[in-house]
């Protein structure tokens, strides 16, 4: 079962299992402590990298701390909070531009990481193999060497993208052309190319998913009628709907994260206008440029929030329009 | 009664759709894949290009050098000349702004050539130059080796590390029961939405001032000797389909857990084991923030991720040095990819697909 699956499925068990050591059989209890002292590294790491830091990072979060200075860390409540909600405009536009890349980047790229594998799962393409793995290939190249790649194949004047729109006669490059990285207006779309090298493991799993779709739906709705494109819409993708779901999922967990892109080409400076300020951009600033661990961990917490309220919101509907075979809910 | 055949002329019809329809697809495809890694050809090209070539927006495609021709001494650059009998390439001699004399390199002692014109409007005679050379200089001046050897060892450490730990954690997931299983394998799943951010700063804070850890490679390696979500689930998942038997076969042969563990669940697992350490391996070669924080004072410590972006913006002018080396530091992860890519596969298509 896919991971999502996974947690509803463990969902669905809570409870229904004794949880009292010392109210078991031996062999019962001698099991779980079997268990948990193979889990014990995870429990251990857990509690140290993920449950302390993150209380702490709640309380650091009421601090005014600076790491250069870490004497004079003093309790200053809710001010940090204040500062970030209502008067930091730093705070809303690092949101704003996460939310408006990621509409326009997550539709792209996981519309082209589902297309691809359509064409890749095709009996009708010679070579299949040798496809999947060279179509995969971009995504192995180290995240550094791809952005600082893609940042010269869109430089305005001698990157290719521009020089082949020049053949089409429309004049690309030059003083008034398109400038990729420059240009407030583009920059979502440069940044969701530079994306698309990264598409793969979400490409690899819709395709397994359409491996996976029974062949007696297809040739059931040929009988029907249906042409390549109702096929398509209506039996591959409420089948892939799960893999959709979880790609989802992953994507926006990266997107929360999105960091590596902005610093690689301007330094996190937010260039042009301010529209590469990403949420973990702002963290950054913050926490490691300013040292300054109090707000730096309140805008961690504002980023964990926001994450997570995407997440559940994601759940939520995901009932609605996610397809899970053999289950009703 | 006889079952009706559908005659040849239908069935070379619908052979002929088929071929047209494989050609389509197979074209599409191509033309696709074209897109999507032309890119990584510029790159390529344009790393193998002179830094004169590499920041000229008029420059050809490929990789060329403007040619010269040895005069008396000095070196003269050659260019495309109209002259009455045709375009010849000439050696310039005396540019002039009205007109210009030039030497024919084919026939250097004959008297020079007259040109009347402004020869900036002269086309620069070409030929294919590879500057193989730009490799080894992005090498040497990035110093490579070093950032290799920093990446090296910090992916094959907590390599060995997550693989031992996740591995054991997925066991006890994957065949024990104990209390708050399900919770805890819940909570384990949710910690892959968990963003860093939210840990980072005590986490740094207690690295840097408690124990002085900053400009060393510690915070990055500890905190992975611990198991990580995905590696645990991508087992455990594995762990699940070995047959029970074979561990009730080592029980009753008097084997404890931890013997069954390693020396019957282990050795079943190894495509599963494979993946769980190339995953890791991409990982370090690619991590990027734990190192920008944690390295910031020591450069010498770098590995390639961040290297490469101190790099980068160290040579602003020197496109073609940056590339070579981007190239470089794909190779590693490229040929592995290509070496162990069903494992790699399997092991990605495990989380998510529901099988």
């Amino acid at each position: 079962m896919d991971m999502v699956t996974e947690v509803y499925a463990a969902q669905k068990k809570i409870g229904g299992e004794s949880r009292n050591l010392f109210r078991m059989t031996a062999a019962r209890r001698r099991e779980a402590l079997w268990g948990l002292f193979f889990i014990s590294p995870w429990l251990i790491g857990f509690s140290l990298f993920y449950l302390v830091p993150m209380i702490a990072s709640l309380w650091f979060s009421t601090l005014d701390f600076t790491l250069s200075r870490p004497d004079e860390a003093q309790f200053i409540g809710l001010d940090n909070w204040q500062h970030m909600l209502f008067e930091d405009p730093q705070t809303w536009q690092a949101l704003r531009v996460t939310l408006v890349f990621a509409l326009i980047s997550l539709p792209i790229g996981m519309i082209t990481a589902f297309l691809l594998a359509v064409l890749l799962n095709s009996k009708h393409l010679i070579g299949r193999d040798l496809f999947r793995t060279l179509f995969y290939a971009p995504t192995m190249v180290p995240v550094i060497a791809s952005i600082l790649i893609w940042s010269q194949v869109l430089n305005a004047q001698t990157g290719w993208v521009n020089q082949a729109i020049d053949l089409t006669g429309v004049q690309a490059s030059g003083a008034n052309g398109i400038r990729w990285l420059d240009d407030p207006k583009l920059i979502y779309i440069s940044y969701t190319l530079i994306g698309l090298w990264g598409i793969g493991n979400a490409m690899l799993i819709n395709l397994a998913a359409l491996q996976g779709v029974p062949t007696q739906l297809y040739e059931a709705a040929e009988i029907d009628g249906a042409g390549w494109f109702r096929r398509l819409w209506n039996v591959t993708v409420p089948m892939v709907t799960p893999v959709i779901f979880y790609n989802l999922i992953i994507s926006v967990v990266g997107l929360m994260q999105y960091f590596i892109v902005p610093w690689v080409l301007n330094g996190g400076d937010g260039y042009p206008e301010g529209t590469t300020r990403f949420m973990m951009i702002q963290f950054y600033q913050q926490a490691f440029a300013f040292q300054n661990m109090g707000y730096g961990a309140t805008v961690a917490w504002f980023i964990f929030v926001v994450g997570l309220a995407i997440t559940a919101l994601l759940f939520a509907t995901g009932r609605y329009w996610v397809y899970y075979a053999g289950e009703s809910r | 009664m006889a079952v009706k055949q559908p005659d040849s002329s239908y069935r070379l019809e619908q052979y002929r759709q088929e071929l047209v329809t494989t050609i389509i697809v197979t074209a599409i495809a191509v033309i696709a894949l074209g897109i999507y890694v032309m890119p990584l050809i510029f790159g390529v090209v344009t790393s193998l290009k002179t830094q004169a070539q590499a920041s000229d927006p008029n420059a050809p495609l490929l990789p060329s050098d403007v040619i010269t021709f040895e005069y008396e001494g000095e070196e003269l650059d050659v260019f495309t000349v109209p002259l009455e009998d045709g375009d010849r390439p000439l050696a310039m001699l005396q540019p002039g702004r009205r007109a210009s004399t030039f030497i024919d390199p084919a026939a250097p002692d004959a008297e020079p050539i007259e040109w009347e014109g402004n020869w900036r409007q002269l086309e620069p005679v070409r030929e294919l130059s590879v500057q193989w050379g730009n490799y080894p200089e992005a090498w040497s001046t990035i110093d490579f080796l070093r950032l290799l050897v920093n990446t090296l060892i910090y992916a094959f450490v907590t390599m060995i590390g997550t693989v031992i730990a996740s591995s054991m954690v997925a066991y006890g997931f994957a065949r024990f029961r104990f209390p708050f299983k399900n919770v805890l394998f819940i909570v384990l799943l949710a910690t892959i939405i968990l963003p860093p951010a939210v840990t980072l700063v005590p986490t740094y804070a207690f690295f840097v001032t408690v124990l002085d850890w900053g400009g060393t490679w510690w915070p990055l390696i500890v905190p992975q000797m611990f198991g990580n979500a995905y590696n645990v689930f991508l087992l455990r998942q594995y762990f699940l389909t070995i047959p029970r038997e074979m561990e009730e076969a080592a029980t009753i042969d008097g084997a404890g857990p931890i013997k069954t563990f390693f020396q019957v669940i282990l050795p079943q697992a190894v495509p599963a084991l494979t993946a769980v350490a190339l995953f890791h391996f991409f990982f370090a070669w690619n991590d990027f923030f734990g190192p920008l924080i944690y390295l910031a004072g020591n450069p010498d410590a770098n590995p390639i991720s961040v290297g490469l972006t101190l790099f980068n913006g160290l040579y602003q002018t020197r496109n073609e040095l940056v590339l070579a080396a981007a190239v470089i530091s794909m190779i590693p992860p490229l040929v592995i990819f290509f070496a162990a890519q069903r494992v790699f596969v399997q092991g990605i298509v495990i989380t998510g697909v529901d099988k």
